[in-house]
This record gives C-alpha cells, sequence and structure tokens, in this order.
C-alpha cells in the first residue's frame, strides 16, 4: 500500500518532518512525497535513507518533485 | 537524472563553511572590524545606518557583502533553473520574526555567522551567544514538533521574487553614485561613518566579490547555521552541522595565520562582557530564526532565489536594526542599551505568542 505526503509549498522542516511521521506512522512500506523545492526534495532524500528508506524514484513534474520512497 | 549536485553533499557543505571561514577571516584582514568578516546582522544594520533609519553615526555603511550574497544566489539559482518566485507564508509574522531577531542579534552583537568568528577570534563571549543560539533554536523545535507551521506559499510572478534582488542592485547604484568622501559622514542620499566599525571596511570591489561567490554557493549547499544546529536537535542529522563547524575552524585556522586569535573575554572587538544578556539576546534571535526556518545568511539565499517571504523577513531585519538603534536597544562594547533588556524580554514574549498560537497540522 502506498501513501501520499502533500508538502508542496511548505519550506524545511516541514516537509522532512511530514515524511518522518509518515515513516513512523508505520502504514505504509511506500510513501509518495510531492514537493515544490529543490532543497526539499534534497533534504527529503536525505531523511528518508537516515532512516533507513530508500528513494526509489524521483519525478520532475513541472515545478513540482514526486519522489517515492520505500522500506528497505 | 539530472548530474547530482555537488555542493549538497557532505564534501560540498564542509567546503563551502571552509570557505566562508578563511574569506571571512581574511576581509578583516582587508579592513573589515574585528571578529566581524562578515556578519548578516550587523552588515544589514549597517545599511539601515547608511540609509539614515537610525542615525547611530558608527555604524553607517552599506556592505557589498549582503548585496554579493542575494545576487549570487539569485545567479546560481538562474544558471540551475532553482529560481522559484514564491510568497505568501504569513509574511507578517515574518517581518515581526526579522524586528526580533535583529534585537536580538544586536543585543549579543553579533547574528550566528558573527557567533562562530568572534569564537573564532577568541572571543570567549561567543560561547555566551552560542549556547544561547542552541537555547533558542532547541525552543523553536518544541513548536516544530507540535505542528508550529506558517503555512503554504504560493506561486507567484517572476517580477515579485526578483524585488529583494532589485533592491539590491539600487543600493550598489547608491554607492557607486554616491562615494565615500573623505572626512564626510555624507555623500547625497548617503550616511558614512568616520569611525567605529563602520568606517572599518574592505573595498568595495573585493567585498562584493567574496559576497557574490558565497551567495552562489551558499544557495547551490543550502548552507544554514540554525538549520545546523536545528537539524542536529530535530533529527540528529549533521549535515548542516558539519558546514558550520568548518566554517569555525577555517576561521581560526586562518585567524592563527594571520595573527588574528586573541583569546580572552575583555577587550574584544565589537563585543561586550554581560554573559547573561550575551545569552538572552541570542537565545531570542535563535528562536525567531527557527520559527522563520533560517538564519539570516539563509534567508538572504533564499530572496535571491525567489522566496518573497524570505525577503519580507531582511526587511525586517533592516527595519529592526533601525528601532534596535533609535530606541537605544543595541548594545555597545560598554554593555546592553538603555532599553536592551526590556526588548529581549517583550521580544521573548512575542515569539513565544507565535510559537504556541501559529499551529496547524497540514493533513496530507
Amino acid at each position: 500500500m502506498s501513501t501520499k505526503v502533500d508538502a508542496r509549498g511548505l519550506s524545511c522542516p516541514q516537509p522532512v518532518l511530514m515524511t518522518i511521521d509518515e515513516i513512523k506512522a508505520g502504514a505504509s512500506s511506500e510513501i509518495e512525497v510531492i514537493v515544490d523545492t529543490e532543497t526539499s526534495k534534497e533534504n527529503v532524500s536525505r531523511a528518508a535513507q537516515s532512516q533507513g528508506w530508500q528513494v526509489a524514484d524521483v519525478r520532475e513534474e513541472g515545478d513540482e518533485y514526486r519522489i517515492v520512497i520505500k522500506k528497505d | 537524472m539530472k548530474f547530482k549536485n555537488f555542493f549538497a553533499t557532505r564534501w560540498g557543505i564542509v567546503g563551502v563553511g571552509l570557505f566562508i571561514g578563511v574569506f571571512a577571516s581574511l576581509l578583516q584582514k582587508w579592513g573589515n572590524p574585528g571578529n566581524m568578516g562578515i556578519c548578516v546582522a550587523c552588515f544589514e544594520r549597517d545599511i539601515a545606518g547608511a540609509l539614515g533609519l537610525h542615525r547611530a553615526g558608527v555604524v553607517q555603511y552599506i556592505r557589498p557583502e549582503i548585496i554579493g550574497f542575494v545576487i549570487g544566489a539569485l545567479i546560481a539559482a538562474y544558471l540551475f533553473k532553482e529560481f522559484r518566485p514564491r510568497l505568501g507564508s504569513a509574511p507578517i509574522v515574518r517581518f515581526i520574526l526579522g524586528v526580533f531577531a535583529m534585537i536580538g542579534a544586536l543585543v549579543f552583537l553579533g547574528c550566528p555567522w558573527r557567533a562562530a568568528l568572534r569564537l573564532a577570534g577568541g572571543d570567549g563571549n561567543a560561547i555566551l551567544g552560542l549556547l544561547g543560539l542552541i537555547f533558542g533554536i532547541w525552543i523553536g523545535t518544541l513548536f516544530l514538533k507540535k505542528g508550529y507551521n506558517l503555512g503554504r506559499t504560493q506561486t507567484t510572478h517572476t517580477a515579485a521574487g526578483w524585488i529583494l534582488p532589485v533592491i539590491m542592485v539600487g543600493f550598489l547604484a547608491f554607492m557607486i553614485a554616491f562615494p565615500q568622501i573623505e572626512g564626510k559622514d555624507k555623500s547625497g542620499i548617503l550616511f558614512y561613518s568616520l569611525k567605529g566599525p563602520g568606517a572599518m571596511h574592505a573595498t568595495l570591489i573585493i567585498s562584493l566579490a567574496v559576497g557574490l561567490v558565497i551567495g552562489f554557493i551558499a544557495q547551490r549547499s543550502r548552507f544554514c547555521t540554525m538549520g545546523a544546529i536545528r537539524d542536529f536537535v530535530l533529527f540528529r542529522q549533521t549535515h548542516l552541522l558539519s558546514g558550520f563547524v568548518a566554517l569555525v575552524i577555517a576561521a581560526f585556522v586562518t585567524n592563527v595565520i594571520v595573527g588574528q586569535f586573541h583569546p580572552g573575554f575583555t577587550g574584544q572587538a565589537v563585543a561586550h562582557t554581560m554573559h547573561f544578556w550575551n545569552f538572552a539576546g541570542m537565545t531570542l534571535a535563535g528562536l525567531a530564526f527557527a520559527l522563520a526556518g533560517g538564519c539570516p545568511g539563509r534567508q538572504l539565499f533564499l530572496s535571491g532565489e525567489g522566496d518573497g517571504d524570505a525577503a519580507v523577513f531582511v526587511l525586517g531585519m533592516i527595519v529592526g536594526a533601525g528601532f534596535a538603534h533609535n530606541f537605544g536597544l543595541a548594545s555597545s562594547p560598554k554593555g546592553v542599551g538603555p532599553y536592551g533588556v526590556e526588548a529581549v524580554i517583550i521580544g521573548l514574549i512575542v515569539c513565544l505568542l507565535i510559537g504556541f498560537t501559529m499551529r496547524k497540522r497540514s493533513k496530507t
């Protein structure tokens, strides 16, 4: 099952906090995080890896990034 | 996939910290005030003075480093397609946070960058300031954990994202149109200092060039001194922290080599020894930076990449500097100003109220 985190328009550390909250909620093994700055993309990817998750895919759509992270 | 951003790696951020540390120390050798090679708060305060927003005669100079930070970040953002004009995340709150961040920083006499440079120059009072900064940011992280959030930004017009960069170009134009005249404290519309820190500066070209390079690499690396401490407290992440530590080490080594390391508490350049207020001033500043999402340097770099809310924070800091000197809130080497203590207390109350009342769990 996959869940979504919409962090568009939010600046650090909010996207990271939201992603980690979702990881800790433990509801799914795949999370899609939507952000709209390169900085948030880097921060979310870095945070996911530090939680032992893998960045499975990063897609750029217009001004947005969709980051798919998966539990190892 | 695009090629990886080197500056976003561990070595990237460390390299940026080293560069800033070495060149901040060298800027002091080249003319900037003691332990103030770069101080975002002090330099914005000097800009406020040059524009006559306060009339403290010893701190009046348009600092080209600040202009360089914004324009360097703008160039980097355009080159790497990261210019994203955006605004609308509670701008008035950010303005007020900027005002009190400046007041807190001027009670200590420095922003986090200068706190690091003061430490690297041997000023023991910086330890109190840094502890206050950590304490203030720690309070901020408690609010963040409780859902403190100023809301989402919206995409805006490109021209709106250009406003602060254009203001900075305007400041540079003022400097060129109204250059300092030997022995005169005024040139056209600009005020200049004849003595004190405002009279101490490297040449315009050097200051601007160093500022541009730092603006460029700091935008690429997201260098942030507040984020360094915040991310460590919140997530035990050391990425940004390694850049901040690199800055201190590089400035220390450079200071030792060029003979600028003078350990002690008394007689330090542009500093006072009222330990509690050094701590409390930076607690206020740290809390305000944490609630606003960036140290004063980072706010300039964000402004350069089109973040209008960061630009409002910058303007808040410049206006705050006006209040700080007009109302006698800013410290001097003699100690805190006549109303500095009251201002810190009011600032802390305001920031705590902002933290307590502006919570929102943004649902996914």
